[in-house]
């Protein structure tokens, strides 16, 4: 039996030094944009699957239904790869970066849209009455006194769904976007450095995704003022 | 006649809530509705400000009208239910609002009424219901009995021609319930039309023009307080009377 052995470890510091620039680079031109981007359009769609979720309307919900059932039944790596490398079949091109916009989009807007959905029917039903009652219409109440508190709700969730964000943005590597992972593997394409390159790379999302859950505790606190509960 | 409601009915499901009720009030009067729970008061206050929605009958409020047996426009839900503000039980103030933002919401939003003017006849009103020091706080930070006072305060900011009121008082604590009758007693005096659903007699006794008494989704007996609390014509008003009168 060959023994095991446990390599000497040796880091490279001027590699490690000269690396960290480009792939953090990637990080903020590419992953940080493209996840803003992604959920600023994923949330908007979200949120039209949620009214239409929540309307009379039977086909409306039926629409809402076999969206929310398609994005969340297929791997996001599925979905990328059918709109930047299937799409062009149709003579639909993107450029990698709008095709990740694209595919990042429509998943929050599939997982995103239970969330509001929930979070609008955790309102209590004496709000929406007590809306009606002072003249308000469907979309006065729903704006201006629903949301609000359904938001409230929803920050924990969707902030969850966002950090998730940022991290699947690294699937864009496969579409030739040059965000912070792909920066790590063009690197170690000439280095073969993995371990080094590859924990620069979490290290770095480790940080993006701390400084978000810092910035979410921030705007829960500012969402409870007006609850007893602090 | 301001207010004229004939032959309402309302179910849910199965089960028949209101079986034909006829309703009449004139301005500046108060009318008290009493009557075991269940027995459809609730749901005949609430279908005035059209919170429920009868199959059938019609109403009609200053000059507004619709027929329950049609489909209801837009336009006519909103004017008829315009003529009317509700207070409801559990007070179902807006609780991302302050005190002021509550009251000043409907004259804003809805009446588009400068937020200026808005906010001085708000600040006037919460000085009448005694909330003037608390304008600014959040519904949290109030009492029971408070809460429900800028419930009132954010009805009659709206100036409507009638005021509902859905058992007010029922889920304060008895020492805050004072507090709550004091402003609706000012208000009647003030010439208010108003409709109040509640189990008290001695303020229904004081402020009511005329009570009428709901049992199994019809008005089985109605008159003025001194008829209706002092001689009940039916059996089953007397025993509904001494129940609420043993239990205060």
């Amino acid at each position: 039996m060959a023994p095991f052995v446990l390599g000497e470890i040796t880091i490279d510091w001027p590699l490690a030094f000269h690396s960290f620039w480009p792939i953090l680079q990637g990080g903020l031109i590419y992953t940080i944009p493209l996840a803003i981007i992604s959920f600023i359009f994923g949330l908007a769609l979200a949120m039209l699957m949620a009214l239409l979720r929540l309307s009379r309307v039977q086909v409306a919900q039926g629409i809402a239904r076999v969206y929310i059932s398609i994005i969340r039944g297929t791997p996001l790596l599925v979905q990328l790869a059918i709109i930047f490398y299937g799409l062009p079949d149709l003579g639909i091109e993107v450029s990698p970066f709008a095709g990740a916009v694209v595919a990042l989009s429509m998943n929050v807007g599939g997982y995103a849209a239970e969330t509001i959905r929930a979070s609008i029917l955790s309102v209590p039903k004496g709000q929406w009455e007590a809306g009606y009652t002072i003249g308000m219409n469907y979309a006065q109440v729903m704006r201006r006194i629903i949301l609000p508190q359904a938001a409230r709700v929803s920050v924990p969730p969707l902030s969850n769904t966002f950090i998730s964000l940022v991290k699947d943005t690294s699937l864009a590597s496969t579409i030739t976007v040059t965000e912070l992972f792909r920066r790590a593997q063009e690197i170690t394409a000439t280095s073969y450095d993995f371990l080094l390159l590859y924990s620069e790379a979490a290290f770095i999302y480790w940080v993006f995704c701390f400084i978000l859950s810092i910035i979410q505790g921030r705007i829960e606190s500012r969402l409870d003022r007006y609850v007893a509960t602090h | 006649m301001l207010l004229q409601a004939m032959d309402i009915h309302k179910s849910f499901g199965e089960s028949r809530i209101l079986k034909g009720v006829d309703l009449t009030l004139d301005e500046g009067k108060v009318l008290v509705i009493i009557g075991p729970s269940g027995s459809g008061k609730t749901t005949l206050l609430r279908s005035l400000n059209l919170l429920e929605l009868p199959e059938q009958g019609t109403l009609e409020i200053n000059g507004k009208h619709v027929d329950f047996s049609k489909r209801l426009s837009k336009k006519e839900t909103r004017d008829i239910r315009n003529q009317s503000a509700m207070v409801f039980q559990s007070h179902n103030l807006f609780p991302h609002k302050t005190v002021l933002e509550n009251v000043i919401e409907g004259p804003v939003i809805v009446q588009k009424i400068p937020k200026d003017r808005a906010i001085d006849e708000a600040r006037e009103i919460l000085d009448q219901v005694g909330l003037i020091d608390y304008q600014n706080q959040y519904p949290f930070q109030l009492s029971g009995g408070q809460q429900q006072r800028v419930g009132i305060a954010r009805a009659v900011a709206l100036k409507p021609k009638l005021l509902l009121f859905d058992e007010p008082t029922s889920a304060l604590d008895p020492e805050l319930v004072s507090d709550v009758l004091k402003v609706m007693k000012d208000l009647a005096t003030k010439g208010w039309t108003m409709v109040i659903v509640t189990h008290e007699l001695k303020f229904a006794q004081e402020v009511a023009d005329k009570v009428i008494f709901v049992d199994q989704g019809v008005i089985s007996e109605e008159g003025t307080p001194d008829q209706l609390f002092q001689h009940p014509q039916h059996e089953r008003t007397r025993r509904f009377l001494s129940r609420i009168l043993q239990r205060t």
